[in-house]
């Protein structure tokens, strides 16, 4: 049994457990675990390649980088909202560029792109053949912040 | 307090549909329909806790995930219409 | 004690309504379709995080908080998934931004 597969099942029991509120009646919890293996199954079948492989970055680079994250969303969603009330002095300057990744795997991609998108401001709208990603961004500062790489390199740190 | 946030929300659900009524492109209208469904899940949880019923929070739940399903699902039937002209079938 | 976490909870749920009226004027205000999806991801991420933050703290720890997490978390996963698609389809299908910088167009699709 793989690391990813049981984690997986572990993280969907408690998940079963905990929306359903229902600890004791025996029929509804194996029910649950039906649903459980059900959703497991379908789950391995999708991707069987997987670069998350080590506990320690799943439960602990993980949430640190979701904490950062969540930071750099407030940060840009104030910059967003001053440009929102007073356009006259902070005005907008729309940016569409290229963006180097130097992500290797699949999933770090798919992360970095994630966040790109989550922060307010910047967009990602396609990946692009020679590994870039082509990116809206609602100012030429945010481009230049995500130019600089500060993200880039703790998504890259997350990956093997 | 609930009430005042669930006006506000209101509000806001207000001008997304004002959005969605006059924005020149499908994107423009798409957009606005996902920003509302967004705010919809907002206020059936923050009406749940208004009326003292947070069960509620369940149909917020499934509601967020019928909005993103929605929406993908609309992007896909867009973009099948202005490739073949038709909604129907494969190309 | 309550009282702190009331005061709290207030600020966090205006908060929270400022920032999604932001967002929703800011999707009337904003010139083009790409700058529009910027205001409404602000609707969509912090707002969200600010309201639900403020329920949280009016549930205390129980079942109803995790809920809200879940949901949280849904919003904050689902959210950019389905703007990323909104812009890839307006991207491919020639959607044309406005832009600042009329030099050089980055690329062609």
């Amino acid at each position: 049994m793989s690391l990813y597969l049981r984690v997986l099942t572990v993280g969907l029991v408690c998940f079963w457990l905990l929306l359903s509120g229902f600890w004791y009646k025996p029929l509804i919890l194996i029910l649950g675990l039906f649903s459980v293996a059900l959703t497991a199954y379908l789950a391995m079948r999708i991707e069987r390649v997987y670069s998350l492989r080590s506990v320690t970055k799943i439960f602990i680079r993980v949430p640190l980088y979701m904490v950062w994250v969540s930071w750099e969303v407030v940060k840009t969603t104030l910059d967003v909202v001053k440009r929102i009330w007073l356009p006259k002095r902070y005005p907008i300057s729309p940016t569409l560029a290229n963006v180097p990744m130097t992500q290797q795997t699949r999933l770090g991609k798919t992360i970095y792109a994630n966040s790109i998108t989550l922060t307010p401001g910047t967009v990602s709208v396609r990946f692009e053949q020679d590994g870039k990603l082509l990116v809206h961004a609602l100012t030429a500062d945010s481009m230049d912040d995500l130019k600089a790489g500060g993200m880039d390199s703790r998504v890259s740190d997350l990956e093997e | 307090m609930f009430a005042a946030t669930c006006l506000a929300l209101l509000v806001i659900m207000a001008i997304a549909l004002i959005r969605a009524f006059i924005g020149p492109s499908v994107y423009d209208r798409i957009m606005a329909v996902n920003m509302f469904g967004t705010k919809t899940v907002l206020f059936i949880a923050v009406f749940g806790f208004f009326s003292g019923r947070p069960e509620f929070l369940d149909i917020a739940l499934v509601y967020a995930l019928i909005n993103f399903i929605g929406v993908i699902a609309v992007l896909r039937l867009v973009e099948r219409v202005t490739h073949t002209g038709t909604g129907a079938g494969p190309k | 004690m309550s009282l702190i976490i009331d005061g709290l909870s207030w600020l966090l749920l205006m908060c929270g309504a400022f920032l999604g009226i932001s967002g929703a004027v800011g999707t009337v205000r904003f010139p083009d379709f790409y700058t529009r999806v910027h205001a409404s991801s602000v609707a969509d991420t912090l707002c969200a995080a600010l309201i639900i933050l403020g329920l949280i703290l009016q549930a205390g720890f129980s079942l109803v908080s995790v809920k809200l997490i879940f949901i949280l978390a849904f919003l904050w996963y689902t959210s950019p998934a389905a703007s990323h698609a909104m812009v890839r389809a307006a991207h491919f299908m020639n959607v044309k931004p406005y832009l600042l910088n009329k030099g050089k167009p980055p690329s062609k699709p």
